[in-house]
């Protein structure tokens, strides 16, 4: 009698398809690793040449060759901060609308709308912002927040400079637009997974609304909620149309918002073209790629790190 | 206990005598035999030989031992959770799909262990064929979900694999229901037509037991006393292992019922003889339901 | 001990709920108001130049944008096969065979990582890999690096769809002695078809409206980029060569400083939001009630 070892005799079509769906997942992996590496070694010339005085560097001439990447890092994150700043707590308010507020059929258009809306592709923001939002900006919108807050020590430099329309502010808006659906819709579903029981907890003490939402749901879903922001900075920060047609592509440090900058992606966006020819500044525009892919590699581990998290929470 | 429930039990043992009875009488007409039948002379169909089976670090059987006549209903009973799936689904190593389960031990089959290294999978469960708890009709017109088990194994011309099909859901007592609607898809029957459909389906391929996992227990009455009819006369091709929870079913369908609790037999016998004489203690407390 | 005001906490709540409501009503003025805008500029300088002249110089009349949507619709095509194939059997991978093996668990993260990369950077990849070594500049880099983009969207896709299919389905067909990629490509993938379509016409509508992985990859072309052999092959697009497209095509004439270009810009626009807010309005409807995969 054969003993028994609890394995079988597997057949070979079924080893050579399982043996070639491996293959393309673990693909994923390769093309992941290669464009990590192919990154670096493309921008050894400009390692090379420039150090780490790279990152703090401001200046940028192409002609004289000298760059860096400083202006670009800035323009990255103050754009993206100032999208944070509007669309995370406009998302999360209008996710509370979704949950809590609507009516159902209403909620279920919002929904729809908010689907639609991230479903545009990011060059009809970056055409939309440049032909309508920027007139806009120049004429009402920072003349009036000149005149309103310019006057205020310290904050009111973030609004001095004559007010072009097209800069920091104007590419923080047009990202904040862009992320808005994703943060809304991920902090609704986020929202959504609060138990009924635990909000009617609540409402059962007197509680308001806004006091549930602030007291149960939010502590609640606060995890779900960070993970969503994660996402969303990540989204923002490798963001390239939307901000390159608003943001002037100049490589200048600013506290002010009315001043135009650059942002790494837009950077890359504008000036490969003239890059091609010439080794350095290519290499030096690569090298800005790179600073980008690991920004955004650490900005995915720590979501994902916190997500996994989350999931081991929601389980225990 | 209250008075109540002292009737309950009182209540179910009476209606499991009276259901037993009615059958001692039907096994005695059907076969002419006597009714202590002669439990070794008749051919082993499967033999289980101490068989463990683990999900992870958990031990769910433990040194099983039983033997499964060959063309006989045996029936599976005890509470949930006390391990009868288990049991009967290592018959077509069905728990392979998933990797953390295992099984020891030996299970002779035609004088074959088939848990061993060599043993041939899709060779196995073309002849131990199973029908699960719910009906599982696949995403395909009736037809199609007869015939795929057959194109599985067999090359056929449209001719013969129609007539195989046919004779599949004759004998699943569902060909008059569809023989105009062939080209239906499985999922638009009800769910009695669906369970029979997956029963067709498995007995096209033409095995020798069939694995049958609460087949009624997601059914209405009608239906299941239509399966239960149907398990009657399919006894008389195949071998069949019944799981039921329910057993008033066991007693009205079975040749020999398997106790389990807690992943043990704790006894294995003529249906007749354990609900109405069970040896242990546990079996006799089950069957009039103190507990489970 | 104080207790609060009942007046001062119901106004705080009603203070949230209209702002909460005005932020809706804020966020679909914004959508109506950017896809308004794109309407009306795109569809006023649409004309049948547009659709069947290719680029050319703004002073001449009979230009429009054939080659761009040509050249498009080639490059996504190609995205597609190569991106979808290996996207579905990555995805059968982590539902049917690795499940919770440290594998798939590695999978998973780098596709989680893939998906977050900024597309401009996979453009830069495969500039490096493609353009350089290969044609320079052509429209299979373009393809590739849109299916760089797919591939990870796809795969996930699939995993949560195909595991949506209950594990009975699996057993019935393992049951009657099924090879286990029979069970899997004639039954779970069956089980699963209005998902899966779903998902890739999604992900297939997504990389569509991609500009910036184009731009060194694609690159543009003011011409149709036919192979010139004569013969049946004429009227295909030789992928070797620069090819136009729709996106890049509207990034440079919005950014120019003519007019008409952009002017037609907005055509384009217009052409490539209709597009794909069509194929994901039918994707959804095909597949309603199902949950869209975000992260």
């Amino acid at each position: 009698m054969e003993k028994s070892t609890g394995k079988a005799r597997t057949n070979i079509p079924d080893l050579i398809f399982r043996g070639i769906t491996i293959i393309c997942a673990v693909g994923i992996v390769v093309i992941m690793l290669a464009i990590g590496i192919e990154l670096f070694r493309n921008s050894l010339p400009s390692i090379r040449e420039f150090g780490w005085r790279f990152l703090i560097d401001k200046s940028w001439n192409p002609v004289t060759g000298e760059f860096g990447a400083a202006s670009s890092i800035y323009g990255t994150l103050v754009s993206t901060l100032i999208a944070m700043i509007i669309a995370v707590p406009m998302g999360l308010i209008i996710a509370l609308f979704l949950t809590e507020l609507s009516h159902p059929i209403v909620a279920r258009i919002v929904g729809s709308a908010i689907e639609l809306l991230a479903a545009i592709p990011s060059i009809i923001y970056g055409m939309w912002g440049l032909f309508i939002l920027v007139p806009i900006m120049q004429s009402k919108v920072e003349p009036w927040l000149q005149n309103t807050f310019g006057d205020i020590p310290l904050f009111g430099v973030l609004f001095h400079g004559p007010p072009m329309g097209i800069g920091m502010l104007t590419a923080g808006i047009i990202l904040a637009l862009m992320i808005l659906p994703f943060i809304t819709a991920v902090t609704r579903d986020v929202l959504d997974m609060v138990p009924p029981v635990l909000k009617e907890a609540g409402h059962g003490f007197g509680a308001t609304m806004w006091e549930v939402t602030r007291l149960v749901s939010m502590p609640y879903g606060i995890r779900g909620i960070v993970g969503a922001m994660f996402l969303g900075l990540g989204r923002a920060i490798g963001e390239t149309m939307a901000v390159t047609f608003v943001i002037g592509n100049s490589h200048t440090i600013s506290p002010s918002l009315f001043e135009s900058g650059n942002s790494i992606a837009s950077a890359i966006a504008l000036e490969f073209g003239e890059a091609i020819n010439d080794p350095i500044f290519k290499a030096v525009l690569i090298e800005l790629g790179l600073i980008l892919f690991v920004i955004t590699f650490i900005f995915q581990i720590l979501a994902q790190l916190w997500i996994a998290r989350l999931k081991k929470h929601e389980r225990s | 206990m209250s008075d109540n429930s002292v009737k309950e039990a009182e209540h179910k043992r009476n209606t499991v005598e009276e259901t037993v009875l009615k059958h001692r009488i039907k096994v005695a007409e059907r076969d002419g035999i006597d009714e202590a039948e002669d439990f070794d002379s008749l051919p082993s169909k499967i033999v289980v030989r101490d068989l463990d089976f683990f999900y992870g670090k958990h031990q769910a059987l433990h040194k099983n031992n039983i033997e499964i006549k060959e063309k006989r209903v045996t029936a599976i009973i005890g509470p949930s959770g006390c391990g009868k799936s288990t049991h009967i689904r290592v018959y077509n190593r069905i728990y392979e799909l998933y990797r953390d389960q295992r099984a020891k031990g030996e299970i002779i089959l035609d004088g074959r262990n088939i848990l061993s290294a060599s043993e041939d999978l899709i060779q196995l469960r073309k002849k131990v064929g199973m029908i699960f708890q719910k009906p599982t009709p696949f995403p395909m017109t009736v037809f199609d979900n007869v015939a795929y088990g057959l194109k599985l194994h067999h090359m056929m011309s449209r001719r013969e694999l129609a007539d195989r099909v046919e004779h599949a859901l004759k004998g699943a007592a569902l060909w008059d229901e569809v023989k105009d609607y062939l080209n239906k898809s499985g999922l638009a029957l009800s769910g009695g037509q669906q369970q029979r459909l997956c029963i067709a389906r498995a007995i096209a391929v033409e095995p020798e037991v069939i694995l049958m996992d609460e087949p009624a227990s997601a059914l209405d009455p009608v239906a299941t006393s239509k399966i239960e009819e149907l398990m009657s006369s399919l006894r008389e091709e195949y071998t069949i292992v019944l799981v039921t929870h329910n057993m008033q079913q066991a007693a009205r369908v079975s040749d020999y019922t398997a106790f389990f609790y807690e992943g043990y037999i704790i006894e294995f016998g003529p249906t007749k003889r354990l609900f109405t004489k069970p040896e242990k203690k546990q079996t006799e407390d089950y069957i009039t339901g103190r507990f489970g | 001990m104080r207790t609060k005001s009942l007046t001062a906490r119901r106004l705080l709540d009603l203070f949230i709920r209209t702002l909460a409501f005005a932020s809706s009503i804020i966020g679909i003025i914004f959508l109506i108001w950017i896809l308004w805008d794109v309407a009306l500029r795109g569809f006023s300088a649409m004309d049948w130049n547009f659709f069947t002249r290719r680029t050319g110089p703004f002073t001449i009349e009979e230009t429009g944008m054939a080659n761009g949507i040509v050249g498009t619709l080639y490059i996504t095509v190609l995205a597609t096969l190569l991106g979808v194939p290996i996207g579905l059997l990555a995805g059968i991978y982590l539902s049917e065979f690795g499940r919770t093996h440290p594998l798939s668990t590695s999978v998973r993260f780098f596709s989680n990582i893939l998906m977050g990369t900024p597309s401009i950077l996979i453009g830069v990849f495969v500039y490096a890999i493609i353009v350089v070594p290969l044609w320079g500049f052509s429209g299979i880099a373009g393809g590739v690096a849109l299916a760089i983009i797919m591939l990870p969207v796809v795969a996930r896709t699939t995993e949560d769809i195909l595991a949506l299919v209950p594990n009975e389905l699996r057993e019935s067909a393992l049951a009657l002695g099924s090879p286990a990629w029979k069970m899997i490509v004639q039954i779970v993938f069956r089980a699963a078809r209005s998902g899966l379509i779903t998902g890739v016409l999604l992900a297939i509508a997504r990389v569509s409206g991609e500009t910036a992985p184009l731009l060194f990859t694609a690159f543009n072309n003011s011409h149709f980029t036919y192979f010139d052999t004569g013969g049946p092959l004429q009227y295909v697009y030789d992928l070797r060569q620069p090819t136009a497209n729709l996106t890049v095509t509207i990034f440079n004439y919005a950014m120019s400083p003519y007019e008409r270009w952009k002017e037609q810009a907005w055509a384009g626009s217009l052409l490539i939001t209709g597009a794909i807010l069509f194929i994901s309005i039918i994707a959804r409807i095909f597949f309603s009630g199902g949950r869209t995969r975000r992260v």
